[in-house]
């Protein structure tokens, strides 16, 4: 009962990266989502904006660790020219090509978008801080993006998962 | 859409233990049409690199990850490019982010758009 050196790699990139993206993201929109005055008293305001600080600072860092290990690290491996490698598998058949011609084609760009909107989001919390909290509509963007970086990475992550599935990086 | 209202603290004031500091919208602006204008350059190099084997080749700057090692860095450079000259030009300005949200997610859709394989396969080299 052992993994590879490839296999550990594949599941830090889907599983432990992803799973801390989720707690991540489920935090910062908590936090985004409650910072209304109606919601916030002075003594919980400090507390409250540490913690979406923390949140939204750690999506975007898991995001950039995320797409780096997967593209730098597991995709190479993914696409090595051998008979054996994920991509020859899928390639061999008709019946499982298109989990590399759609879905892995897909996954590998779009998953990019993820950490550049996460980027943004912590850096308006970061520079706007406490304003969000009278600013509406600013709170609102940055949840929208905040939003959009999970969808983007849910996207990725899902159609990874399903291609882990059909032909798993060995 | 909701904004400030007469009811909710100004810009500089301070109410209780909270500040609020008096800070322009343009900053914030400036990186939300900068990350629309990232994931766009992503989605045209995508459809480029599909539509040319000589950008794709141009594109290889690592032989074990492929064109895509340029494309995203090429992306990440472009965006982090355009938003320090945006935030340059209207860090202390009071941009709407209405107006640059609405920007961005016109550029975000087509940078899906390009990203998107039945798409940009359109293009693909013969």
């Amino acid at each position: 009962m052992s993994f590879t050196n490839r296999e550990w790699w594949a599941l830090i990139h889907g599983m432990v990266l992803g799973a801390l993206f989720l707690l991540a993201f489920a935090g910062g929109l908590a936090g985004l989502y409650s910072l209304r005055p109606e919601l916030v008293t002075s003594a919980g305001v400090v507390e409250r904006m540490r913690r979406l600080k923390i949140g939204v600072v750690a999506m975007a860092v898991i995001a950039w660790l995320t797409v780096i290990t997967g593209t730098w690290i597991v995709y190479p491996w993914y696409r090595e020219e051998t008979p054996g490698s994920a991509k020859s598998r899928l390639l061999a058949r008709s019946s499982t090509a298109d989990w590399h011609n759609f879905a892995m084609e897909w996954k590998e760009h779009i998953a990019w978008i993820s950490p550049i909107l996460a980027t943004t989001v912590a850096f308006i919390v970061l520079y706007y801080g406490t304003n969000l909290i009278r600013h509406d509509r600013v709170r609102r963007t940055a949840i929208l993006l905040f939003v959009l970086a999970f969808v983007f990475a849910g996207i990725a992550g899902a159609l990874g998962a399903f291609i882990t599935k059909v032909a798993p990086v060995r | 859409m909701a904004t400030t209202t007469h009811d909710q603290p100004r810009a500089g004031e301070r109410t209780g233990d909270i500040e609020y500091p008096d800070r322009p919208e343009g900053p914030i602006s400036a990186a939300i049409i900068a990350a629309g204008v990232g994931a766009l350059a992503l989605g045209i190099l995508t459809t480029l690199a599909e539509a040319s084997t000589s950008v794709a080749d141009a594109l290889e700057w690592s032989e074990r990850v492929g064109p895509l090692s340029g494309k995203t860095i090429l992306a990440v450079v472009v965006w982090l490019a355009v938003w320090g000259v945006l935030y340059a030009v209207y860090r202390n300005r009071r941009l709407e982010t209405r107006t640059a949200l609405i920007i961005a997610l016109v550029l975000i859709a087509l940078g899906v758009l390009g990203t998107f394989p039945k798409f940009f396969q359109l293009f693909a080299a013969e």
